[in-house]
């Protein structure tokens, strides 16, 4: 359970980082990028529907994987035609 | 082995698309890296974690595919910011879901998991049902001005009560009941708590809902064990806060006074009730005050790009230019409906990226312009915000144009801006209002240049 901690500690401190800098102009673009990250709920949604035993899981889980893929690919592609106006 | 190793390659690339998503040259890199790394996990679940259901995994993924890529390629990109709300409402619900399924799959386990699993579900639901309210106020489905329900924040401070009360219970008691319950709450509180944000505040919300999806997300990588979960989920909570912080900062707002300035009672000052005149102009009059000037700014707002007239502007600066005039745009951070909305939208109709100015480069020498030209913005050159402590704006930085030598603002019509405050600028000396839609006056402009 500590290594979980410390992974979460570490990876606060990373994200909290990464972004220090970021001008005005990409405000959008990267909350959208940070938006479709968090669509690796997929993941989960995934593993859990995997192995669901009863029909309540699965339901649950499969809702879960379509909510989950709508937000990974609307996140990247909206995210992308925001930064093709960009490309000069 | 193997798949801990892929994990790690999707951590690795998901932290280097955020880094790359910080800087213009490398952003489109920056979120095909990311792209890459979700393609990289999610092959790795299924392969590796699909005990059965496979088959159904890969329809619900075909449906999720089938939805999300046509909604984000036709939005308009006046509509973005509802889009990553609606986006982002759905990844927290996801959260929230799996949180659930996996109480139900093993509901008898240690404290550490069952704190994890509430968290997930409480903030998987508030993210969902706050990012739904505020889509619904963007796309104006409702009333973009602050909601204050009768007893609205004591009905508020109730569902955040009862929500940690029902987390504290369901921990003890393990009741897929009280669960439930606790989503229902979540639900309750996210739409209580987006409620009061006012119009022009709506992105910070969103900003934060992001930021509380990522948690949501690292909460269950707990309850799922995963670790990938919980570096992507808190890179994206951690960098999420970092960005929310950002946009308030650009605005001169604390984040506590953007979501629970509503509740305060604002002393709106009473400006007299009598009719206050206004200067409105004809087309050719503003057509000789711009084709005579040396040095004019275009400050454009959100109006311009509902009324699609980015392409009209960009038309009637060129035209100016060749008559030697100097013009630049006047870019508020907020201009728009999120910080660098603007900057999209303009890039969009090929305004060169040269004549894109800040606050700090069109302030100090805003004295010598000789015409600011406000299209369709109205908050951002609100001298209400640097002058009247009593404004709701007041502290949010703006474009002095109120300082150039004159004024020429395009309106529709004398309602108020998206934070629904009055302008002292429209009854200015210096100020000429152009009515009419944006497109319309400008291409009339262009026309009236193009004669002189």
């Amino acid at each position: 359970m500590i290594d979980l901690l410390t992974i979460f500690v570490l990876a606060v401190f990373v994200g909290f980082e990464v972004v220090s800098k970021v001008s005005t102009i990409l405000h959008t673009p990267l909350m959208s990028g940070a938006n479709a990250i968090h669509g690796v709920i997929l993941v989960g949604a995934i593993l859990i529907t995997g192995s669901a035993e009863s029909t309540l899981e699965l339901v649950l889980g499969l809702l879960a994987v379509f909510l989950a893929t709508v937000n990974v690919v609307g996140g990247f592609v909206v995210t992308d035609r925001m930064l093709e106006m960009f490309r000069k | 082995m193997i798949v801990q190793l892929m994990y790690l390659v999707a951590a690795l690339c998901f932290i280097l698309a955020l880094k790359g998503l910080s800087s213009p040259k490398y952003a489109r890199y920056g979120n095909f890296i990311g792209a890459f790394g979700m393609l990289v996990a999610v092959v790795t679940a299924y392969v590796h974690g699909v005990v059965h259901n496979g088959l159904w995994i890969l329809i619900a993924v075909a449906l999720g595919v089938v939805v999300g890529i046509p909604a984000a390629r036709s939005v308009k990109m006046t509509a973005i910011p509802q889009m990553v709300a609606l986006f982002n409402g759905v990844g927290g619900a996801a959260a929230a879901l799996v949180a659930l399924a996996e109480f139900f799959a093993v509901p008898e386990t240690g404290v550490l998991f069952r704190l994890a699993t509430v968290l997930t579900v409480l903030i998987g639901s508030v993210s969902f049902s706050g990012s739904v309210v505020t889509f619904l106020k963007l796309q104006e489905l409702m009333t973009t001005r602050p909601v204050l329900l009768p007893a609205g924040q004591q009905l508020a401070i109730a569902a955040a009560v009862s929500s940690v009360a029902l987390c504290a219970l369901t921990m003890a008691v393990p009741n897929g009941f009280l669960l439930w319950l606790l989503a229902a709450v979540g639900l309750a509180l996210g739409v209580l708590f987006v409620l009061p944000v006012g119009g022009a505040d709506v992105p910070i919300a969103i900003s934060l809902l992001n930021a509380f999806t990522g948690l949501a997300v690292a909460a269950s990588g707990y309850v799922l064990a995963n670790t990938l979960l919980i570096v992507a989920g808190t890179l994206v909570g951690a960098s999420g806060t970092i960005l929310t912080r950002l946009m308030a900062q650009a605005m001169g707002r604390s984040l506590a006074n953007i979501l629970f300035g509503a509740f305060k009672v604002t002393a709106v000052v009473a400006q007299g009730e009598e009719q206050r005149t206004v200067k409105s102009g004809t087309v050719e009059d503003v057509a000789i005050l711009l084709g005579y000037a040396n040095n004019v700014v275009v400050v454009p707002g959100y109006g311009l790009a509902v009324a699609q007239a980015q392409h009209a502007v960009r038309e009637l600066v060129a035209q100016l230019e060749r008559r030697g005039v100097s013009v630049s745009y006047g870019i508020h951070p907020v201009a728009g409906r999120m910080p660098g909305h603007m900057n999209v939208l303009l890039a969009e109709a090929d305004v060169p990226y040269e004549q894109l100015k800040e606050l700090d480069d069109v302030n100090p020498g805003i004295t010598s312009v000789d015409v600011a030209v406000v299209v369709g913005a109205n908050d951002v050159v609100n001298p209400g915000a640097r002058d009247e402590p009593a404004s709701p704006i007041y502290g949010m930085p703006i474009f002095d144009v109120d300082r150039a030598k004159s004024v020429v603002f395009m309106k529709r019509s004398m309602r108020p801006g998206f934070a629904g405050v009055d302008n002292e600028l429209l009854y200015n000396p210096k100020t000429t209002l152009l009515f009419g839609d944006a497109k319309e006056s400008l291409t009339k402009l262009l026309a009236a240049v193009k004669q002189l």
